[in-house]
């Protein structure tokens, strides 16, 4: 019936009763570490949860898009893009659709009368722009009414598009009598109202005209920059690409860009503010784990007398160092179990809270176990204490 | 019985001295020898080796030079887990201070006896109840020992003891802490488990205790005297 050495589980009970002798001293011991595995797990909850509901929606404005533009001191000697560019970049692996698009210089304020009626407000400075046709369907524009085609370019017609907060300012909301604005004494017909637009936002506050018409009244005389819009993936290998295909012989009159997207923004914010978090974590985990070993280490010396005892009825070094080790890393454990399922309610509040569905990683499973680690390696050298006292000494100490 | 041929203790000439400048000698060519089913009393002035020698006799500590036989087992050249597996299983103490540990019942406390011989916890259990009804502390099973007397608390410790049923009992000032009444009823309860067979070796510098005793060893500056 006897083995002659104690079973592995009989210490693992006394090590049970001999944490759950000071209930108050093993809820602070393990707070720390709790808090720190809650702070982690919540981090990571919260993080996988908030990611899983906005990918969807910034998906769709995803890097697609690539701008190109003369460089602008090259622009202040007279540098343009070549006509043909539009089409040159066309022949590029993954471009859907390009348009150049050009701001012009004008003093005129723009107004919807010829004649200027001293009692009215101000006629307002509004930009013109000069832009392909292309154009709109690289920016997925949304035009009320229609969109210049090439007839209108092939003729110069005096046609015009406004933006809708353009259209706004000016008081135009109705095409159907083809209303006229004046620019100066250069009369447009709007035809057309950009509601949206997916990029070069200014479009939406602009006076929109084609590029033959600004260069017969405003003496447009090329493309100052062009929108892509590419396929997903493509910007960076287009923007890279994109000013040999349109400057082959000096491509450095142009620079290309693929801005980043709204998407890989907010990764990086959120990046930047969970790293922190997790940070601040660890460190609450790490400040905890100290505090477990501190604890510990204070019972090993309240508890010289018990070790002696043990010793005298015959537990081994190791026995000693086994059940010391098993208590802190019990306290590891329960810190670990108090903390996650503390993280875990937290994550919930805060996504239930937003209308968001929660997701939670499975991965943080292991954190119990992390705190249980945490609970071994404080305890070591409390541990190696316990074990090495010599029981004689030990004994002699009441 | 073969008590002339079957020493429990024999101890061959120990030396035990302490590192120091000078190194002191505490025990010096100690010879001694405790026959299975003695109840003997070692005696001598505060400071004179006892607990040394006691130590000793408990594997809790090893002598600097001689030899000490423990059931025939030379202690002396084997391993620490050997020496902790035979305290476990053939030396049961009892302490002035009585070291019972508060957060246990007594009941527990008692079975902490057969933990490190590896006994199953229900057997631990059966062996405290018997003990603790042996020592006339049934009743008191499930108390803690902070709501125990003196002399209860050492019954308590002697039922420990006992549990891994040892080959000989050593005690250290046992009723040192202990009002004359309590510090009777425990040397009675050695008298009645030394009549039972249970082999006893108790330190005191008292001699009204060591005259309860059945054989005197008297100890003075580190020597045993003849
Ligand atoms: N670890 C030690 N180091 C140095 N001296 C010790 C040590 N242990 C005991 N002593 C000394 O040995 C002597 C005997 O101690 P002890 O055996 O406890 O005496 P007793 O129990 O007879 O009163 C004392 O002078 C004590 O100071
Ligand atoms: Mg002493």
């Amino acid at each position: 019936m006897s083995r002659g050495r104690a079973r592995p589980g009989s210490i693992l009970g006394e090590a049970m009763a001999g944490i759950s002798a000071r209930p108050g001293r093993l809820a602070l011991t393990m707070l720390g570490e709790a808090l720190g595995l809650a702070a982690l797990v919540a981090t990571v909850g919260l993080a996988s949860t908030a990611s899983g509901q906005v990918s969807d929606h910034f998906d769709r404005a995803s890097a697609d898009r690539v701008t190109v533009q003369v460089e602008p001191s090259r622009a202040e000697r007279g540098a343009r893009l070549p006509r043909d560019a539009e089409r040159l970049v066309q022949r590029l692996e993954g471009v859907e659709a390009a348009g150049t698009l050009t701001r012009l210089e004008v003093s005129d304020p723009v107004g919807t009368v010829r004649l200027l009626d001293p009692q009215a407000p101000p006629d307002p400075m509004l930009p013109v722009l000069a832009a392909s046709p292309g154009l709109l369907d690289a920016v997925d524009a949304r035009v009320a009414g229609r969109r210049y085609d090439a007839g209108h370019v092939a003729r110069a017609d005096p046609v015009a598009l406004l933006g809708a907060g353009a259209a706004r300012r000016l008081g135009v909301t109705e095409l159907s009598h083809g209303p006229a604005i004046w620019i100066g004494d250069r009369a447009l017909t709007v035809i057309g109202i950009i509601e949206e637009v997916d990029g070069r936002g200014e479009l939406l506050d602009s006076v929109v005209l084609p590029e033959t018409t600004a260069a017969q009244q405003f003496g447009w005389q090329g493309a100052l920059s062009m929108q892509l819009d590419v396929a997903p993936q493509a910007a960076e290998t287009i923007a890279r690409q994109a000013p040999l295909a349109i400057a082959p012989q000096d491509p450095s009159v142009v620079n290309a860009a693929a801005p980043p997207s709204d998407a890989q923004l907010r990764d990086r914010v959120q990046g930047d503010v969970s790293s922190l978090l997790v940070l601040l974590g660890l460190v609450a985990l790490i400040a905890g784990g100290v505090g477990i070993a501190n604890i510990m280490l204070l019972s090993v010396m309240e508890r010289i007398g018990e070790i002696g005892l043990r010793r005298a009825l015959g537990a081994t070094r190791g026995d000693l160092m086994t059940q010391f080790l098993a208590e802190s890393a019990l306290v590891g454990l329960l810190g670990g179990i108090v903390g996650t399922s503390l993280g875990f309610v937290t994550s919930m509040v805060v996504a239930l809270s937003r209308d968001w569905t929660p997701r939670l990683d499975p991965l943080l499973l292991a954190a119990p176990v992390a705190g249980l680690v945490v609970g071994v390696l404080a305890g070591a050298f409390p541990a190696w204490r316990a074990g090495s006292l010599e029981p004689a000494e030990a004994l002699r100490t009441l | 019985m073969n008590a002339a041929s079957s020493p429990v203790i024999a101890l061959r000439a120990v030396g035990r001295s302490f590192a120091g400048n000078p190194p002191v000698d505490i025990l010096r060519s100690v010879d001694l020898r405790v026959d299975r089913g003695e109840f003997v009393a070692i005696v001598g002035p505060s400071g004179s080796g006892k607990s040394t020698l006691l130590n000793i006799l408990g594997l809790l500590d090893s002598p600097t030079t001689g030899r000490y036989l423990l059931d025939g087992i030379d202690t002396t050249t084997i391993s620490h887990r050997r020496r902790a597996r035979l305290r476990a299983a053939r030396l049961g103490f009892v302490f002035q201070a009585f070291h019972l540990l508060p957060h246990l019942t007594v009941a527990e406390n008692v079975s902490l006896g057969g933990l490190y011989l590896g006994l199953p916890a229900r057997e631990r259990a059966r062996r405290a109840d018997r003990l603790l009804d042996r020592v006339g502390l049934g009743h008191r099973r499930r108390a803690r020992p902070r709501t125990l007397s003196g002399g209860e608390r050492q019954r308590v410790a002697i039922a420990r003891s006992l549990v891994a049923g040892p080959s000989v009992l050593l005690a250290d000032e046992p009723t040192g802490n202990l009002d004359s009444v309590s510090a009777d009823a425990v040397l009675s309860l050695f008298s009645e488990l030394h009549a039972e067979g249970v082999t006893v070796a108790m330190i005191t510098h008292d001699p009204g205790v060591a005259a309860r005793a059945h054989r005197r060893v008297r100890i003075v500056d580190g020597q045993v005297l003849r």
